[in-house]
């Protein structure tokens, strides 16, 4: 499989120098370079412009509805554990509407990737402020500033006890390429928080507005991944720097794992026949 | 004085083990060769708060509860004030004398008779104060001529878990509230229920006959978010998902539960969800994603009295209207409606198989009344029932197949369903109009044939629907209309009718809500002379939606919307004078 293998014949809709673009290649990468196969990948999307790639990736689909990708994705993969599955949701879409579904995904721990197109804006309903959107910012929901503080996905995902918490930028599509690839390789629910400028909407948090403060903690040989303590200081830090990369990993069991009935064959693989209940019955009589 | 039937009733404050006193005695009847019908009133607490628990005997299927009361096991002062009125002429009420009066002038006025029992001293003195229900199981089943053979059987059963020291205090105290009885009873009330044939029968809720209907039907993902009163579908069937090794999942909420198995039942499994109507509210506008990206999904609304918190632990049929128009837009979906605890296992084999075929969420429609009550049917039988997956492709079926489209256009609306994990077979599902590809679409034609297609399923199962149910004298001029739960007391009380007054009458239970067979009601209200609706609503939901398909207005309605069940002297005095 090539990058270009996972690629529908249905025409991108997003602006051009959009950053769903090189989300969208350097995640096709990761696919190609895993040696996936389309048929064996399940991608569930939500509904916003980074939803609408749900178009434009060919794999199978399931294209929620806002904010539900991760249910869906955990159930799916409950169900079928050969399957690659990945939740692809926006800020609005993950972190608005969906927001609790995180919480409880992390302490289940299903073997997910969940990514989230952080643009800081709900860019399809034309560029409100999403739940990512510095305190402060104006938009036509909050034409004064936005009131609130801007959730923090990081600590908030270290927080609820995540197995794997990272921060890509898709100004950085060959980083982003092996973050996605980890994440993948990850067992268990891995957070993908991408800052994708949206260029029509959010004239602030720009490509460049980023390039002048990343930092990159995977090159960074005093940074231990395993650190929780470190992973926590690391997710405040925010202003005239902010870090990107793994911020934290651990090797906890799935939820798949601690189930003894999901032990061996996927469960949709095993024939699906009339079940006798003769045994079952004695309870009652 | 002899008798063939009972109604018994225990009441005391919640954490009295009012319940399992009397689901036991339930078990202990049923193997002594008796129907059981067994209704529960609680407030929506754990301590505190008045329960009661009836118990209908009876040698023939009982299906309901009446307002009398024969035996009154009263375990506080409460259920003497509040239940006296219940009890029928020459009844009893059992009391603790501990904790509860009752004056010879109290009794006289309601024409009962009283009996003061050292409730709390006799399980006192087999162990513990907290087992004057299983004594006044005891004092019950000597009143009734009863031996403990098969009572000391069932506790042993109940308690099995607990360990031996409380098996044993609890045969103790049984056998302590039995011995009492027989020793000092001097009073009137003595009589004696004959044994009967035992029967292949089992003692089962509705809940658990519909888990167990749907694990026949190859159930293998079930998710759910507790709420009375579908909490017990959950209960059941976690406790046995190892067992039968399914997934069961308690998950955050009603939106995670619905999109969970939505997402499993994507990838093939066969995955169901419970919940009453509030967690339903929640779970609409994933209805319609199952609806628009045709995926089988069996949702079951186990219905108590709303809107919003309303009376949680009551009985009600309020979300039939609900249940047609939840969710946005248009698309097909199957609505199902049991009657009691049989209907439940049946149902849910069957609506698993429709959401397959079909490719559309089935909806089960429940109440407390039958899905709390737990009531003998005869063994369920499982060799009726064969998984039907319609039109789900096999690889090798997928491999001819070219350009696999997944929601092409076909006459019956049923469109080939590849999995994902197949070969050929990815496409897209999706909650946008899509094309036969799977992909947006919001071109005007493709809209109208989508939206066409989806429908057309609806007409091809209009055409291989079952008839409403006719029960009575099929010819006879009088009809009465029922759905769902009122199925028991309506055909119990026909069975206490006169002959003159059953031929007069038949009954069409509406068990398939929609599609709805508008032609087949049309013809047999048309043909009717009286049309009786009965309901347990106040706005006659059915009769609306029959009047909104057939055009036929059912005026004579019988609506009983205050949280209770319709009790058999109720519909007695109607239908006798039907
Ligand atoms: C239940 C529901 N509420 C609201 C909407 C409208 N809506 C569509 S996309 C969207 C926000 C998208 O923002 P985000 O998730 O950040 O995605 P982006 O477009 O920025 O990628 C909203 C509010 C919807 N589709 N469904
Ligand atoms: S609106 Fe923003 S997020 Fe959406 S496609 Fe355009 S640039 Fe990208
Ligand atoms: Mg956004």
């Amino acid at each position: 499989m090539t990058e270009q293998d996972f690629i529908t014949q249905q025409k991108p809709t997003w602006c051009p120098g959009c950053g769903n673009h090189a989300m969208w290649i350097a995640l096709r990468q990761a696919l190609a370079e895993l040696n996936l196969k389309s048929e064996n990948i399940l991608m569930v999307f939500g509904i916003g412009c980074s939803g609408n790639g749900a178009n434009f990736f060919k794999t199978n689909v399931w294209h929620s509805l806002h904010g539900r990708t991760v249910p869906t994705a955990v159930g799916a993969k409950l169900a079928n554990k050969n399957l690659t599955v990945l939740a692809i949701a926006g800020d609005g879409d993950g972190y608005g509407e969906g927001m609790g579904h995180l919480v409880h995904a992390i302490r289940g721990n299903a073997n997910v990737t969940y990514i989230v197109h952080d643009n800081k804006v709900y860019g399809l309903t034309t560029g409100q402020a999403a739940p990512t959107a510095e305190q402060g910012y104006r938009s036509k929901s909050t034409p004064a500033g936005i009131i609130e503080e801007a959730t923090n996905p990081i600590a908030l995902a270290l927080a609820a006890g995540g197995s794997f918490v990272a921060r890509g930028f898709a100004g950085q599509a060959k980083h982003l390429k092996e973050l996605f690839k980890a994440a993948i390789l990850h067992r268990g629910f891995s957070l993908v928080d991408v800052f994708q400028p949206c260029i029509t909407f959010n004239k602030i948090n720009t490509f460049k507005w980023y390039f002048d403060r990343l930092y990159n903690l995977d090159q960074d040989k005093n940074y231990n991944q395993q650190n929780l303590r470190q992973a926590f200081q690391q997710s405040t830090v925010w202003g005239k720097k902010i870090p990107y990369g793994i911020f934290y990993q651990n090797k906890r069991t799935t939820y798949g794992d601690n189930l003894p009935q999901l032990q061996g064959q996927a469960l949709v693989k095993r024939p699906l026949k009339t079940r006798n209940i003769k045994q079952l019955l004695t309870e009652f009589s | 004085m002899t008798r063939n039937n009972l109604s018994w009733k225990i009441g005391g404050e919640a954490g009295f083990g009012i319940k399992s006193a009397g689901v036991m005695l339930g078990k202990i009847f049923m193997r002594s060769g008796y129907e059981i019908f067994d209704y529960t009133e609680y407030p929506s607490l754990i301590r505190g708060g008045h329960n009661t628990f009836q118990l209908m005997v009876d040698p023939n299927k009982a299906n309901s509860v009446s307002q009398s009361v024969d035996i009154l096991v009263a375990l506080n002062q409460e259920s003497i004030d509040g239940y006296l009125v219940e009890l029928s002429h020459s009844g009893l009420v059992l009391y603790d004398q501990a904790k509860a009066k009752l004056s010879a002038r109290q009794a006289a006025k309601y024409k009962i008779e009283g009996l003061a029992l050292p409730l709390s001293d006799l399980a006192k003195d087999s162990g513990g104060g907290l087992m004057r229900n299983v004594v006044a199981l005891g004092a019950t089943l000597a009143l009734v001529g009863q031996n403990l053979s098969i009572a000391n059987g069932v506790i042993k059963e109940n308690f099995k878990r607990k360990g031996s020291t409380v098996v044993n205090n609890n045969l103790k105290a049984l056998k302590s509230g039995f011995d009492y009885i027989k020793k000092n009873y001097q009073g009137n009330f003595f009589c004696q229920l004959p044994k009967l044939p035992a029967k292949d029968n089992i003692l089962i809720s509705a809940n658990e006959s519909l888990a167990l209907g749907a694990l026949v039907g190859g159930l293998n993902f079930y998710v759910a978010y507790p709420m009375t009163p579908s909490s017990s579908i959950l209960h059941y069937l976690a406790s046995v998902a190892e067992k039968t090794g399914i997934v069961v999942k308690h998950a955050e909420d009603e939106i995670a539960v619905i999109n969970m198995a939505l997402g499993a039942a994507h990838v093939g499994a066969r995955a169901m969800v419970a919940t009453s109507g509030g967690g339903f509210s929640l779970m609409t506008e994933s209805l319609g994603l199952a609806g628009i990206t045709e995926t089988p999904i069996v949702m079951v609304n186990v219905q108590r009295p709303g809107p919003a918190t309303g009376l949680p632990t009551w009985t009600e049929q309020g979300d039939l209207q609900f249940m047609l128009r939840a969710a946005q837009g248009e698309f097909p979906r199957i609505i199902l409606a049991p009657g009691d605890a049989q209907e439940s296992f049946d149902l849910a084999a069957q609506a698993l198989n429709l959401a397959e075929i079909y490719q559309t969420p089935v909806i089960i429609l429940s109440d407390k009344l039958i899905a709390e009550g737990s009531t003998t049917v005869q063994k369920f039988k499982s060799n009726t029932i064969r998984v039907n997956r319609g039109k789900l492709l096999t690889q090798t079926q997928l491999n001819k197949i070219k350009n696999y489209n997944r929601y092409q256009i076909t006459g019956d609306g049923i469109s080939p369903r590849a999995l994902p994990g197949m070969r050929g077979g990815v496409y897209i599902a999706n909650s946008d109009e899509h094309n036969p590809l799977g992909f947006s679409d919001e071109g005007g034609d493709n809209r109208h044939q989508q939206v066409d297609k989806r429908w057309a399923k609806l007409e091809t199962l209009a055409k291989k629907l079952p008839p409403p149910i006719i029960y009575g004298n099929p010819k006879a001029k009088n009809t009465v209309v029922i759905w769902g739960s009122t199925k028991g007391v309506v055909l119990d009380v026909y069975h206490q009718l006169s002959q003159k007054q059953q031929r007069k009458i038949k009954i069409m239970q509406v068990q398939y809500i929609w599609p709805l067979a508008d032609k087949f009601i049309t013809e047999v209200l048309n043909k009717s002379r009286k049309v009786l609706l009965i309901e347990n609503n106040s706005n006659a939901s059915l009769g609306q939606l029959i009047a909104q398909e057939t055009g036929f207005k059912i005026k004579n309605k019988l609506l009983k919307y205050d949280g209770r069940p319709f009790f058999r002297e109720e519909i007695f005095s109607i239908l006798d004078k039907f």
